[in-house]
């Protein structure tokens, strides 16, 4: 599992943390049960603050991302199907906003933008089953 | 628990007054002290370890009051590093062993030599001869190996290259593996303690400024670069501290307070603590 923890990022790194291991589920590099490395260990190897690393971890527990046991660590929860696409639907609606945003200084319309998208649709399709 | 607990601690000199200052370094974590020379870190440090005397408060190490007869015994488990390493001259590296020895009962040769190696101390060659980063290093060696659980180091890095400091960085990085391991470290060099901190305590003219988790003063604080003219628009107590040339200002603002669709940008340790030293002046 790849960590990448940039400091000039503007999100604060636990939320780094907290949105790459959760990729990782989501994507299916992590499955159930799956022991993570331990909150200190994690820390010290990436050289972040052993409370931030926590933190990160807190909120995927919260979250429903992995469990927690006292004393012998933390492990990934049972894949919530519901909530991966919950998240996916997010991103979904995220993109298709900056598509709006940008679709108003080209000039182009609603229409337009779904006459792109079925176009493009249809080829990605085509592609698929040929 | 709390590997260090101070307590409404006041220590007067003539013309410069510490405290009274009230501060916790929880057990496993790492603290950085900060300040400019002569703001109060090594009296800080002197009084925890109980080397100077104190007008008022209380100060517990590793649970024990640094004034009980106890703690005597405890400095077993204490490792402290200060900003010059003192050995006597004509000691060599294997001198400063043995009579760590007879010093330290749970003294580890092993770890002792381990750690001549890993910084490339020569053994045999006397003290007086070894460059600055050799004597730190090998202070820091001896400190490391009394197996204690605590470090604390005032100005450990300063005076070194940015190749060593990094090692001995490392160092505290990896001690602090074990849970119930802690550092205090003072330094001026922010970036240092900005890179393995899990605490910072600013300490100014002799007062605390601030003690905060680090990634939580890095998200609260931003910087923000604005015409002289709009910098009245925000809000007045979003403001930490300020910066006007001809071209600008420069302001480090609350990310809470200010308008959202402000274009902030990210901070770090130092711009922090001047931004705080300069604008306590003003005041």
């Amino acid at each position: 599992m790849n960590i990448i923890i940039s400091n000039a990022s503007t999100k604060p790194i636990y939320e780094q943390i907290y949105g790459q291991i959760k990729n990782c589920i989501i994507s299916g590099e992590l499955t159930e049960g799956d022991a993570l490395p331990s909150i200190r260990g994690l820390a010290k190897d990436l050289r972040i603050s052993v409370i931030t690393t926590a933190r990160a971890y807190d909120e995927l527990e919260k979250d429903g991302f992995i469990n927690s046991v006292a004393g012998k660590g933390s492990y990934v929860a049972e894949k919530n199907l519901q909530l991966v696409r919950e998240e996916q639907l997010k991103q979904i609606e995220q993109h298709i906003n900056e598509i709006i945003s940008l679709a108003g200084p080209c000039g182009l319309d609603e229409e337009d933008i779904t006459g792109m998208l079925r176009l493009m649709w249809d080829e990605n399709h085509r592609e698929e089953k040929p | 628990m709390n590997a260090i607990e101070i307590n409404g601690l006041v220590r007067q000199y003539s013309g410069f007054t510490l405290g009274s200052l009230d501060l916790a370094l929880p057990s496993g974590s790492i603290m950085g002290l900060v300040g400019e020379n002569g703001a109060g870190k090594s009296t800080t440090i002197k009084l925890i370890m109980n080397a100077v005397s104190r007008d008022a408060g209380t100060v517990s190490v590793l649970g024990v009051s640094n004034q009980d007869a106890a703690f005597t015994a405890l400095k077993e488990d204490i490792g402290v590093v200060l900003d010059e390493a003192y050995f006597p001259e004509v000691m060599s590296a294997k001198n400063v062993g043995s009579v760590m020895k007879n010093t330290y009962r749970k003294w580890n040769g092993k770890v002792y030599q381990d750690y001549l190696e890993r910084f490339s101390l020569p053994p045999d060659k006397a003290f007086r001869d070894y460059s600055r980063g050799m004597k730190m290093k090998l202070a820091i060696a001896a400190a490391l190996s009394h197996d204690p659980k605590l470090l604390i180091l005032d100005e450990a890095t300063s005076g070194l290259d940015p190749m060593v400091r990094d090692d001995i960085l490392n160092i505290f990085n990896d001690f602090t593996r074990q849970a119930d391991h802690s550092v205090l470290l003072s330094s001026h060099i922010v970036s240092d303690l900005e890179k393995i901190c899990d605490y910072i305590a600013f300490i100014h003219g002799g007062r605390l400024l601030f003690c905060e988790e680090k990634d939580r003063l890095l998200e609260e604080y931003a910087l923000v670069r604005l015409p002289k003219e709009r910098l009245a628009d925000l809000p007045e107590d979003s403001i930490i501290g300020q910066k006007c040339s001809e071209y600008g200002a420069q302001a480090l603002v609350l990310r809470s307070r200010v308008p959202e669709d402000l274009p902030l940008e990210h901070t770090n340790l130092e711009d922090i603590i001047l931004f705080l030293a300069r604008g306590d002046q003003k005041a």
